[in-house]
This record gives structure tokens, C-alpha cells and sequence, in this order.
């Protein structure tokens, strides 16, 4: 609590004040409590605390939504707004280890909010009467309950929303993610109504079935993600495999992907795409392997054939990871990533449009990196100059559209250029005396006649 | 369907996939036929379930290991097999009825796979058809008594509940079985590592489509035609993950195998090096009774056996490491240890691949021991498929001087090489 502004303070109090208040106008004012179905409402307050306790983490990456607004909704339609609100404050206990207690109460206290005001909603939109559903009058409640899962959804979101704001945590805001949010919300009311609407035949068994599938969902989330991150490291490692040839481009892969993605997200990219760019740009170079070390590390100009053989990586490189299941842009963000806008790039000398929107951005992330990073036969540019010298290319070999989107990248975000390379003393280590990304040092060809 | 793609599909399958398909084929006949006869009953109920199932059907998915699944067609097809009432209106539907729908809803399901040239892989479909079936065999006869009891006097729901998680959980070991039979078939596995394989695979998912069947049937009671679309949200997102999952596990496997051969274009290994050793240590690992996650781990394993090459300055000649000297051997695995623990959770895959030269004395692992005899083998032989070279490696290997190889592995590697010989000579 401490170290929050007075508002936030005054919101937090002012929410759970509220909370306590509706609750405590329902015993002394009504009495209402009274005719509560206790028994009912233990088992979804019970059910209620375990969702609560486990949030199942769906596809928006800030918000933890869990199952428990299910239980909530039911206890709507099964004990209405007062038992309702009594089952959302129950959050107060559920199982997180490192909650404080402020974050607790106000849990529990928007939870109850909500759940009383969509009861109130719902008993009014029922014509004023609870009753237990049963098969005759189960479809008079569909149109009510929509009722209050439409109260609660946007209650709940604006409660929550609002605390972000005032903690000072307002791009948290899931905006983005809104529509996959109330998706979600959708999804869960559904159980909600399933829990409701069963109730009349088996009780308690109902929830039983209705959360075994969602917690086996969560099971196969977690698997997935676990999966996720597991293979991110191991094609980030692979990648850093190949390129321990050479000792200064270490790291290479990993910044251009960071890069790509930098530039993709800046450009607007939706999530599967953002995902696949940032695996080509970690793939981008692994062609390189089929060039012979020799040619990589000459010092001078190259000969026709030496030179012919760097153009090829980019297709050695499709070649090798063609067997893998991206998306098809990403294969040719590998193919074509050493295009130029004016067509005098390899390895098919396309221009312009004609070359892949992802072949365009990695051009201009693995340029950039090239030159921040240092050479055997150079040091490392600054972002500055690195940047300037983008913006000079602009047009005739990178896509001034990605080279605006990544300078305002980098101008919000910020760019960690790879740690001061050591020099490397010269009987461990070979070097390349040129490296094939870098723009401002092309590669000399001598014609052989 | 025209001949030859019709061939292809029948091609490559065994004896005991012929025999479920004919006897599934026939079991589909005989619903279909009596469903004609009888006239169908409750047409409005058989055409909803009908059509989850084909929606099911239509939105299936391929697990690990190229196992096919449908989920959702499962859990409609459970729904509608254990169905008591319909609002209250008892269910009249005989067994043969629920076979006829299950079928019809499969095959219209996977008409949109056809159209699109994904060959439908009869066997998995035949099992979907074949469970179901036995299912609704034994548990159509009971829905009347059942039905009954759970509504008159007290309304007691628990004898059906109890009746229907049973006979799932006996369909389940059943399918389970079935999938073992010919898995262990299909890639020569040892049947009680099979089942154990099968059982692990369809636990989880099985839940769900259990609990969301009887979720159904008992949803449609209070709910009427309602359940079928509010029931399918819960499994909705089951199958969301589920596939989520899937597609991952399938792109890993894919990138280990494309990333493996980074050492063949660079020219550290013959070509096809890494694939042929990964599938003859996957043979020899199963022929040993290997468990699927370890197995996974020895694939893996095998794939990147060499990759602590790509460390060296230049190729050794050719490649072949059991002619280098043995330091040089040692290096080659400690290097690609390293590289895949940077990973940082592959640490098994790096204990595997940094002991693949020990010899027998020094007690390493089985799939480092599988790996070592892989690589001398192929190392040797190559991609020919010349029966008296392999013959000769395969004794140089026997023979391997102070306990160099198992002798176990060696024989079952034997064993294998001579059942896959016949499929090199096609």
C-alpha cells in the first residue's frame, strides 16, 4: 500500500468500502441473508476459491483470467446477488502465496461488486423472482443471464482497469488483447450457464464436469507454453552453434531476430506472424555453413566463384530448414534477405515490391546489427551511425518503410549493441577479414578474364 | 476416389489395421442398413448430434507420435450414445442407430479433408467408429431402465452417472488397447511398453472427452437441443490448447531434424548422416523397450550427435568419426554436449550426446551406448543398402576390441537392420 498515489489509495479504499457497504445493507437493512441456500453456496464458494486459486493463463499475456468468474455467474442464477457477492469476497482466501493482503481485499471486493450488481441485473431482467432452473423454464433464463455476464464482463474490466491507471501500470491495460479477451469472457459465462443449468440434476457433480475439460485445457496450456519455451532456447542455442565458426559474429542471430520482431511490432504485425519473423531472422544465416570457411575468412577481393558461392547461403539455408512447418513468408524472409530495393541483390535480383515484406525487414536488422557490432577488421558503429547510414540506403538497398519503423523502434525502445568483442589472440582463432551484412563495406569481385 | 490414390491409401497397411477397418466398414453397414429399414427415430436429435460429430471430425488434430484425434466428434458421439432424454422426452435410439449417425457423421466430416487431398488415415477412423460402437452396444439396451429410474418418485441421477463413467472408463482400455495392438504392430514396439505409451497419450484427453460427453447427456435433460452449442465451449478450449501443443511438439521434432543437418552442408558429415542414424537408434531404442519420452530424447540425441563438429575449424575428411582417433572423438562430444545445454533444457539430450564414446566399462547410458553402435554402423555401411557390407559392419562391431560396443544393442540392432533390409532393396 505504501508508495501509491493519494488516488490510488482513495480508489482502493473507495472499492472495497463499496463492497463491504452493499454487503452490509444486505443483513441489516433486508435481512436478506437469511433466506440464502447455504449449502448451495458453500460448494460454489468452495468451487469458486480452487479457480480462483489456479487462474488459467490464455492467450493474452498480462491478463490472468480465470475460471472463477464461471462460479460467480452461477451463483447469480443459483443464489442471487447477496450469495453472489458472498462468493466473490471468499477471494480474499484463495491460494496465492505472495498476494498482499491490499490486492486481496480489493479482489475480493470488485468480484463482489460485480457479482451483486449482475444478480441485481439478472433478478430484474427475470421479473423479480429466484428460482432454481428447471427443464420447463431453463430457456426464460438464457436471455437474463446474457444480461448479467453483460453487466459484470465490462463492471470487471473497468474496475480493474481503472487500478492499472491509478498504480501507475496503465500500459498493462490489455487494449490490445480486448477482443481476445472477451472472447474468453464469452467462453466462460457458457460454463457459468453450464454449471447453472445443470444444477438441477446431479449438483455438485455438475461443476465437476463442467471444469475437468478446463483444467485439463490448462494442463495442455501449460505443456504448450513449457513446449514454447524449451524450443525458443533450443533454436536460439543451434543457431549459436553455427556460428561459432566464426568468433565475431556470435550472437548475431539472436539480435537480428530481436530486431525483425522490433520492426514487425513496430509495423503492426499480428501475433503468428510476429512469431514466425522472428524465427526466420534466427534462421536467417545458418546457410552460411555451406560456404567454405576459406572463402568466408579471404582477405581481398573474392573471385567470381568465391563470390557465387556467398550468394548461395540464402538458398542453402531454405534448403535446410525447409522441412520445418512456418508460415511460407518466413522461408522466403530466408531466401530473399540479401535483396535490394533496386534489384542489384542475390540471389534472384528482385526489386522493390517484388521482394518479401520479410526478406525487407530482416535486410535491415541484419545490416544494422553488422555494423554495431564489432569486426576483426573494424570496430563496432554507434546505433547513431548505424542508424544514419540506414537511412542513407533507404530506398536504394533497404525499405524506407521498415527503416522508419525500426528507427522509431529503437528511438522508444532502445538498443543493447552486443558487449566489446576481445581481441582475440590470433593462433586460437581465424577471422573473417569482411562479412557479407555489412553495407558499408561490400564485398570486392574480381572478374577472373 | 479414384484407383491409384485409393491404393496408395490401402498401401502400407497391415494385417491388423485391415481387419478393424473391415470389421468397423462392416459394423458401419449394418448401422446404416438398419437405420434405413427401421426409419430413423428422432430425426431432429440424430441430425444435431450428427452434425457435431462431423464438425469434430472436420476439426481433428494429430497428436505426438502421428496419432489422430478428434476430440469433439468424440465427445458428441459420447454424448449421443449415453443420451437419456432430450428435455425430458425419453431417448428412444437403438445402438445401430447411434453406429449409423457416428458414421455418417464421420464420413461427412471428412469429405472437406478429401476435397482438400489430406488422404484420411482409415485405421484411426475405423477405431473412433469401433469404440463407439461397442459403447452404444452396451449401453443403449440400459437407457430405458436407467432413464426411469433417474425420474421416478425421488429423481435419483446417480445410478446413471455411475453406469455411464464405467462403461466409458471399460471403452476407454479398450481403444487404449486397440491402439497398442497396432502401434506395437505398426513400428514394432513391445506391447506392454505400447499400452503404457497409449495410456500416458490418452489420459488427459480422454478426461475431457469423457467428462464432456456426459456432460452432454446430461446437459441435454435440463437444457434440451441448448447443450449442444453451450457444451461444446468447454472442449472448445480444450481443443484449442491440445492443438496448440500439438503443433509445437510437431515444429521442435522438425527443426532438431532440419538444424541436424547443418553439419551435412557444411561438409562435417556424409549426407543423410544424422537422419539415418537417428532412425536406426529410434529402431534399435524400440526393439529394447524404450518408453516414448525417452525415445524422443534418443532422437534427438542422435540427431546431434556430431554437431560438437561445427566447433572444429575445418571438416574432418569424410567425416567419419569412429575412424578418428578417439581424443579427437571425445572432443568432437563434449563440445556438442555444450552446445545443446545451452539450451537449458535438453540437459538428458547432453548427458546422452557427451557420453557417446564411452565404452561398456564405463557404464553410460543406454542411448549413448545406442548412439555409438548407430554411428559406427552407418559410419561403415553409409546409405548403401548392400546386404554383405552390412553384414561385414555388423561383425566389425561384434568383434569391436575391449568391450567397445553393447552386445546387446548390437544384436538388436541386428535384428532390425535385417527386418528394414527388404525395404531398402524397394
Amino acid at each position: 500500500m505504501r508508495g501509491l498515489p493519494w488516488f490510488a489509495k482513495v480508489y482502493l479504499a473507495l472499492v472495497i468500502g463499496a463492497a463491504f457497504a452493499l454487503l452490509g445493507h444486505s443483513v441489516v437493512v433486508s435481512g436478506r441473508l437469511e433466506r440464502l441456500d447455504w449449502s448451495t453456496l458453500l460448494v460454489l464458494a468452495l468451487l469458486f476459491l480452487v479457480c480462483e486459486s489456479v487462474p488459467t493463463l490464455l492467450n493474452v499475456r498480462q491478463a490472468a483470467v480465470s475460471v472463477s468468474f464461471s462460479a460467480v455467474l452461477a451463483a447469480v442464477v443459483l443464489v442471487g446477488p447477496e450469495g453472489a457477492a458472498l462468493v466473490g469476497m471468499t477471494a480474499v482466501f484463495s491460494v496465492r502465496p505472495g498476494l498482499p493482503l491490499v490486492k486481496r481485499l480489493f479482489n475480493s471486493a470488485q468480484f463482489a461488486i460485480c457479482g451483486y450488481v449482475a444478480g441485481w441485473v439478472y433478478q430484474r431482467l427475470l421479473g423479480g423472482r429466484l428460482v432454481t432452473p428447471t427443464i420447463a423454464g431453463f430457456d426464460d433464463l438464457i436471455v437474463p443471464f446474457a444480461g448479467a455476464a453483460a453487466v459484470f464482463v465490462p463492471l470487471n474490466f473497468i474496475l480493474i482497469a481503472l487500478v492499472l491507471v491509478a498504480t501507475g501500470q496503465a500500459d498493462q491495460v490489455p487494449l490490445r488483447g480486448l477482443a481476445q479477451f472477451l472472447v474468453s469472457y464469452l467462453g466462460y459465462a457458457t460454463f457459468g450457464l453450464l454449471i447453472a443449468g445443470l444444477w438441477a440434476t446431479v449438483n455438485s457433480i455438475a461443476a465437476v464436469l463442467v471444469l475437468l475439460p478446463l483444467f485439463v485445457a490448462r494442463w495442455a496450456f501449460g505443456q504448450y507454453l513449457a513446449q514454447q519455451r524449451s524450443y525458443d532456447a533450443t533454436i536460439a542455442a543451434l543457431c549459436q552453434a553455427v556460428e561459432t565458426k566464426d568468433y565475431y559474429t556470435r550472437g548475431h542471430c539472436t539480435r537480428v531476430s530481436l530486431a525483425s520482431g522490433m520492426i514487425a511490432q513496430e509495423i503492426g504485425m499480428g501475433p503468428e506472424r510476429l512469431r514466425a519473423i522472428r524465427y526466420a531472422g534466427m534462421l536467417h544465416d545458418v546457410g552460411k555453413l555451406g560456404v567454405p570457411t576459406k572463402v568466408l575468412q579471404k582477405d581481398g577481393p573474392l573471385t567470381e566463384e568465391e563470390y557465387a558461392a556467398i550468394q548461395l547461403h540464402p538458398m542453402r539455408g531454405l534448403e535446410i530448414v525447409r522441412g520445418i512447418d512456418f508460415l511460407d513468408e518466413a522461408f522466403a524472409g530466408i531466401m530473399h534477405h540479401h535483396e535490394r530495393q533496386d534489384g542489384k541483390g542475390y540471389p534472384m535480383g528482385l526489386a522493390g515490391d517484388e521482394v518479401p515484406e520479410f526478406a525487407r525487414i530482416i535486410a535491415v536488422a541484419d545490416a544494422f546489427d553488422s555494423m554495431t557490432s564489432d569486426r576483426s577488421y573494424r570496430n563496432a558503429r554507434t546505433v547513431e551511425v548505424a542508424m544514419a547510414e540506414l537511412r542513407k540506403n533507404a530506398g536504394s538497398q533497404f525499405d524506407p518503410v521498415m527503416v522508419t519503423a525500426f528507427i522509431k523502434a529503437i528511438d522508444r525502445d532502445g538498443w543493447e549493441p552486443p558487449r566489446k568483442v576481445v581481441t582475440p589472440p590470433a593462433d586460437v582463432v581465424r577471422t573473417a577479414t569482411k562479412d557479407h551484412d555489412d553495407p558499408t563495406m561490400p564485398i570486392q569481385v574480381v572478374s577472373e578474364r | 476416389m479414384s484407383g491409384p490414390s485409393g491404393v496408395r491409401v490401402f498401401q502400407g497397411l497391415d494385417s491388423g489395421q485391415l481387419l478393424l477397418i473391415c470389421a468397423a466398414g462392416l459394423l458401419a453397414v449394418a448401422g446404416v442398413a438398419h437405420t434405413a429399414a427401421t426409419g430413423l427415430v428422432d430425426p431432429e436429435i440424430a441430425l444435431g448430434f450428427g452434425a457435431l460429430i462431423a464438425a469434430g471430425e472436420l476439426a481433428r488434430l494429430t497428436m505426438p507420435g502421428n496419432r489422430e484425434v478428434a476430440p469433439i466428434g468424440a465427445a458428441a458421439a459420447l454424448g449421443y450414445t449415453l443420451l437419456l432424454d432430450m428435455g425430458g422426452v425419453p431417448a428412444g435410439h437403438s445402438a445401430l442407430q447411434v453406429v449409423a449417425v457416428l458414421a455418417v457423421g464421420m464420413v461427412t466430416g471428412a469429405l472437406p479433408h478429401l476435397a482438400v487431398g489430406r488422404q484420411p488415415r482409415l485405421d484411426a477412423m475405423a477405431r473412433r467408429l469401433l469404440t463407439g460402437a461397442l459403447l452404444a452396444l452396451a449401453y443403449r439396451p440400459l437407457a430405458g431402465p436407467l432413464f426411469t429410474l433417474a425420474e421416478g418418485g425421488e429423481g435419483n441421477w446417480w445410478p446413471a452417472l455411475a453406469v455411464m463413467a464405467l462403461l466409458i472408463l471399460v471403452m476407454v482400455l479398450i481403444d487404449v488397447l486397440l491402439a497398442a495392438i497396432l502401434r506395437a504392430e505398426q513400428v514394432r514396439a513391445a506391447f506392454g511398453v505400447a499400452i503404457h505409451d497409449e495410456m500416458r497419450m490418452a489420459a488427459p484427453l480422454g478426461a475431457a472427452v469423457a467428462a464432456s460427453g456426459i456432460l452432454l447427456a446430461l446437459a441435454s435433460h435440463s437444457m434440451d437441443m441448448a447443450a449442444l452449442l453451450v457444451f461444446a465451449a468447454p472442449l472448445l478450449v480444450t481443443q484449442v490448447a491440445f492443438r496448440k501443443y500439438a503443433g509445437i511438439r510437431a515444429t521442435y521434432l522438425q527443426t532438431v531434424r532440419a538444424l541436424s543437418r547443418v553439419t551435412e552442408v557444411g561438409g562435417y558429415v556424409e549426407p543423410g548422416h544424422s537422419r539415418r542414424v537417428s532412425r536406426l537408434a529410434v529402431a534399435v531404442g524400440r526393439e529394447l523397450g524404450t518408453a516414448e519420452p525417452e525415445l524422443l530424447e534418443l532422437e534427438y540425441a542422435a540427431l546431434m550427435h556430431d554437431i560438437g563438429q561445427l566447433s572444429l575449424h575445418d571438416p574432418i575428411p569424410g567425416g567419419a568419426t569412429v575412424l578418428t582417433d578417439p581424443e579427437q572423438a571425445r572432443r568432437i562430444a563434449e563440445l556438442g554436449a555444450e552446445v545443446i545445454r545451452q539450451t537449458g533444457v535438453l540437459d538428458r539430450v547432453a548427458e546422452i550426446v557427451r557420453r557417446q564414446c564411452d565404452t561398456c566399462a564405463e557404464t553410460p547410458p543406454l542411448a549413448s551406448r545406442i548412439i555409438k553402435a548407430a554411428n559406427a554402423y552407418d559410419d561403415l555401411v553409409g546409405g548403401s543398402s548392400d546386404r554383405d557390407r552390412a553384414g561385414a559392419a555388423l561383425e566389425r562391431l561384434r568383434l569391436g576390441s575391449g568391450g567397445e560396443y553393447d552386445p546387446t544393442v548390437v544384436e538388436a540392432m541386428a535384428r532390425v537392420i535385417d527386418r528394414m533390409a527388404p525395404l531398402h532393396r524397394l
